[in-house]
This record gives C-alpha cells, structure tokens and sequence, in this order.
C-alpha cells in the first residue's frame, strides 16, 4: 500500500529526495594538510589555507579522492574519468574564503542504485543521482554572548562527500531506510563513520506533496535533520503544512527551512530576499581532475562484501527471510557473528537466536556485540545442541541464560546441571504411567470428551521430567496411551 | 548578453558585500558594460570541434598523499583577527 496523508481534500502522496552530507575518513583536509580529526581544542585544526589567508593554495588530498570514487563504487554508480571543482560563493562567518570549493557540472560520481529495506520485507530501489566532494565549512556558535558569535575553524576544510538522491523515497520510512542503508554502505566501505550525534553525516530533506497521479508540486528543502528520528518527524510536520497550506487555498513557496527539534517544527531559514545565488565557477586554482580506468579498477577490486550483496546471499544459501537478512546486515559485527555461529549447522535457527535471544539479551544488560559474553562458536555450539535433540527448545533458554552470566560452553552447562533431553521412550513411557496413574479422574474426564485436558497430561509429564523430556515424543506417547 | 543596468549592478554589489551608491551604480553600469562588450569579442573566434582547454600548461592537478603535515598554529590564524576568546574567532552576532 503507497503511504498517504488524509487531508480534507482527499489522499495526498509525498515526494522525497535527500541530499546527505557525509565526513570522508581521513587523516587531513581535503585541500590541506591539518589534522582532519573530530574534538580538537578551538582553532588548532587550522592552517593558514584552511583561514584563506591571501595567497594560500589548495592542494588536493588523493586518499579523498579514493574515498569519494570508492564510495560510488559501493552505491553502484558511474565515476567520472574527468570532473571540476568549482567555486560556490557566499558570505557566512564561518566560511572564510568567501566560497566554498565544491563541484557543480562536473561531480566525480554520476548516477547510481541503492536497494533500501522496508519494515514488512519489501526491498525498493532509490536511485543516486550524484555524488560529488566538497569542502566543510567552519562552526559558529551563537549561545555564548547577547550579541556576538564565536567561530571555531576546526572543520572547516574538511573533506565531505554530497550524496544526492533521485526523488525516489515516497514516506518517512523509506526516508529513514535510505538514510541507514548509506550509512551502513559508507561504514562498510570505511569511507564515512557515519556518526550522526558527531554530525559525521548530515541530512537535507527536499519534500513535496501532490495529489497521487499528478505532477511533482513544489519543494522545500529542510536543514539540520540530524538523526533517524528527526528525518522521520521532519517529513511528517513538513508533508502536513504543505498539505493544509494547499487546502486553505495558498501555494508552497520553494524556499529553505530549518528544522527545530524541539519544537517540532520547520521554519522558513533565509529570507527570500538573499535568495541562492552561489554564482558557481570553475575554481582557478585547481585543474580538473583526471581519474584513470586502471585505478577506479583497482579500488574496485578492494571493495569488501557489500550490505546487499550479503543480504541476497543470507536468503539465497542460507534460506533466511528478506527481514532477518536485512537486520543481519545493519553492522557489520553482526554478520561475522553470524557467520561463524552458523557455519554447518540450521542458519535459520542460528538466526532466530541471534536476533531475537542474543541481541535482546545483549541490549538489557548494555553490551555490544563484539563484548559478548556469549561467543559465535559457542551460540553455534547451542543451536547443534537443540538441532541434534540433545536439549529442547526450552532447555536451551536455560542454558543461554547461564551462559549469559558465565560465559561458560553450553556443553559443559548440560553436563554438569544433568540437563540432557530425554529420548528414551522407555523412560518418558514411565512418566507417562505415573502421571495417568495419579491421576484417574482427569483420565476420565478426557476420555469423556474434555479434550483440552491433554495439556494439562503433557504439562505434568514435563514438569516430572525437569522439563527434559522430548516434547515432541511425549505428545506421541501420551496420546497413544490416552486415546488406546 | 543583456546589458548590465543599474539593479544588476546593485544586486552584484549586494552579493559580494561591497557597498555601492546609486551615483556609483549609475557610473558603474556603463563600465560593466565596456568590459563584457571587450570580452565578448573573444565569440569571433571560431571555436567548433575545439576541446576546452583548462590550463596552458601541460600539467594535471597536483595530489599530496594523506598526512597531517600542517595546522597547529591557533596565534597565527588568530593574529589578524580583530576580536578573539579563548582561541575563538569573535564576529558580530550572525544569526539566521
């Protein structure tokens, strides 16, 4: 079902396109060579190039280069062999150039593919429009003084990537979707940590709202959505003003607005007066750049198993579903725990306790996967347990629990606490005749119809057997003795 | 090329920060104009099937390898500046 909004008019279909702002991992800027690194004291991460000090040069960071053409790669685009850094001018505090150095016509990575996964499984494909690299400006802080602004130019130089998407997203939760799958592809790929509260990556959401059928009405573009959720509230508060702005009779305005968290709400962010004028033009100071076949080939043969990519192999080899898979794929600690806990043994069983046992466990108690107690080859070690019928499925919650606490195998948890599964019909038979033994009335009323009564049989019999009985076999057993 | 009047010549003033009055827009639009009608006659050359050329010289864009080779100098950018804080750059209030 496409995902509307109800307005007074009827049904109202968004229309999506994120522009994502993300930090390129490196040691230095993008055109000099300060430290890139987050956290440093005020002003010491600067040169004088990143001050714009007259007669600084820019020097282009070659790793940045990679990062970029490494990131296409990963979002299935086009690199361009050739592409032109230009100049983007406007005047703010913290942009000390007076532009910033960007790339307009000729971006360094053109149109590409992402698949994005949906709460009910559904995968659908957004596409990429561009990629280009850019510098950061600067940070002005605004709270400390009635009428002054402090400015830090830590940031300032350092190496972004824009990724630009096709209006492809159509509700807050494939907004949200798209937004995490490039953070896992860029996190994958090493290029970006995608860390949000660090405003390592930084989200623009252009909205607009039409009648379904009709053509694309106008856009807003909100600033400073700066986390999952608020990509999610953003949408919605901005679809719902466009919407009854509309039904009162008024037209958006394209403009640029601002998203404030703790109002919930957008507010126009530059009057239209100072409307976008960024006057572009090939920076002198920098010749195009020329990227080679050979070596966009060889940093494709770096590339590491990409989040899709393993997602279609989970389903394909190892029969797990579209959802499963795609929650397996969100870290990258994840799916190597996967693996190893279900190498040659029932993947989907290993998946089920991974997700819904492991993880829940691991979230309760504050830990991160890779500071589990419980290890892959030993939460494998469990699911061989339960596979070969050494343990029921309930025994099994038992000992995870235990090895939760002691980090012991669960091998060694089933001998020493005597929790063996017991197959031997001989055995369970005998449980059996002692529990109907005990209790004739039950019995009969069964025999006289009371059917649900066979619960409560199985349930006496289990709770003889320490819960080690094999359930499946005492339903066979009792039912033979009962119905005989 | 449409002629540069004299809101053109304001808005351009506008954008670049500089302060311009209506006399000097008045005498600035003319010149404005002199400098793209001298440029324009750079459209008599006939440039079909010829490849833009970025540099005259016969070089490609210099890279420099990811080290951290600069920075570190928080006097020296701070040192021209008229107001600064605790290592801040210190600017009239900017909010939008």
């Amino acid at each position: 079902m496409a995902y509307t909004i109800q307005g007074e008019t009827g049904a109202w279909e968004l229309v999506i396109g994120m522009e994502v702002h993300a930090q390129i991992i490196a040691n230095s800027k993008l055109f000099s060579g300060s430290s890139a690194k987050f956290g440093a004291e005020q002003n010491h991460n600067v040169s004088l190039v990143d001050a714009a000090m007259p007669g600084m040069l820019p020097v282009l960071n070659e790793h940045c280069v990679e990062q970029a053409v490494r990131t296409g790669l990963g979002l299935n685009a086009k690199i361009n062999n050739y592409s032109v850094f230009e100049r983007k001018n406007y005047f703010y505090a913290d942009l000390p150039q007076g532009y910033q150095i960007s790339q307009f016509a000729h971006p360094i990575v053109g149109e590409g593919i992402i698949e994005i996964d949906l709460d009910d499984g559904e995968v659908k494909k957004i596409g990429i429009t561009r990629l280009h690299m850019e510098q950061d400006a600067g940070k002005s802080m605004h709270d400390q003084h009635p009428t002054k602004s402090f400015v830090d130019l830590n940031r300032s130089g350092c190496a972004l990537m824009e990724i630009v998407s096709e209006p492809d997203i159509r509700s807050p939760e494939e907004a949200t979707a798209y937004l995490s799958k490039l953070r896992m592809i860029v996190r994958y790929l090493g290029t970006c940590d995608g860390n949000m509260e660090e405003g390592s990556m930084r989200a623009d959401v252009n909205i607009s709202v039409r009648k379904p059928g009709d053509e694309y009405g106008t856009r807003c573009e909100i600033k400073n959505v700066n986390s999952l959720r608020a990509v999610h509230q953003c949408i919605e508060y901005e679809a719902r003003r466009q919407i009854e702005l509309i039904e009162d009779g008024g037209t958006v305005d394209q403009e640029t607005r601002l998203w404030d968290p703790n109002k919930m709400e957008t507010r126009p962010l530059r009057s239209k007066e100072e409307a976008h004028d960024y006057r572009y033009f090939p920076d002198p100071d920098l010749l195009p750049l020329e990227v080679a076949n050979d070596w966009i080939e060889d940093i494709r043969k770096t590339l590491p198993e990409l989040p899709d990519d393993i997602k279609h192999r989970f389903v394909d080899e190892y029969g797990l579903s579209h959802y499963d898979a795609s929650v397996l794929i969100a870290e990258k600690d994840r799916v190597e725990y996967f693996e190893t806990a279900a190498k040659d043994r029932d993947a989907k069983l290993t998946a089920n306790w991974l997700l819904n046992e492991l993880l829940g466990a691991l979230n309760k108690a504050g830990l991160t996967l890779t500071e589990s107690p419980v290890k892959a080859q030993q939460l494998g070690e469990l699911v061989s347990l339960i596979e070969d019928k050494t343990i029921s499925g309930k025994i099994a919650k038992d000992v995870f629990a235990d090895m939760m606490e002691t980090g012991k195998n669960p091998a060694d948890i089933v001998e020493e606490k005597g929790l063996k599964q017991v197959t031997d019909t001989g055995a369970i038979e005998a449980l059996i005749d002692e529990v109907i033994a005990e209790n004739p009335d039950n019995v009969a009323a069964y025999k006289g119809g009371k059917d649900k009564l066979f619960g409560f049989f199985v349930g006496q019999v289990m709770k003889k057997s320490q819960g080690k009985a094999n359930p499946a076999a005492v339903n066979e057993i009792l039912k033979e003795k009962l119905n005989g | 090329m449409s002629a540069i009047d004299i809101e053109t010549v304001k808005k351009v003033a506008r954008l670049s920060r500089i302060r311009v009055t209506d006399e000097e827009a008045e005498k600035l639009a003319p010149e404005l104009n002199g400098i793209l009608t001298w440029v324009e006659q750079l459209g008599e050359v006939d440039t079909d099937n010829v490849e833009p050329l970025p540099s005259s010289a016969e070089i490609t864009l210099p890279q420099r390898t990811d080290l951290q080779t600069d920075g570190d100098c928080q006097d020296d950018i701070l040192a021209n500046a008229p107001e600064t804080l605790e290592g801040f750059y210190v600017v009239p209030k900017v909010v939008e």
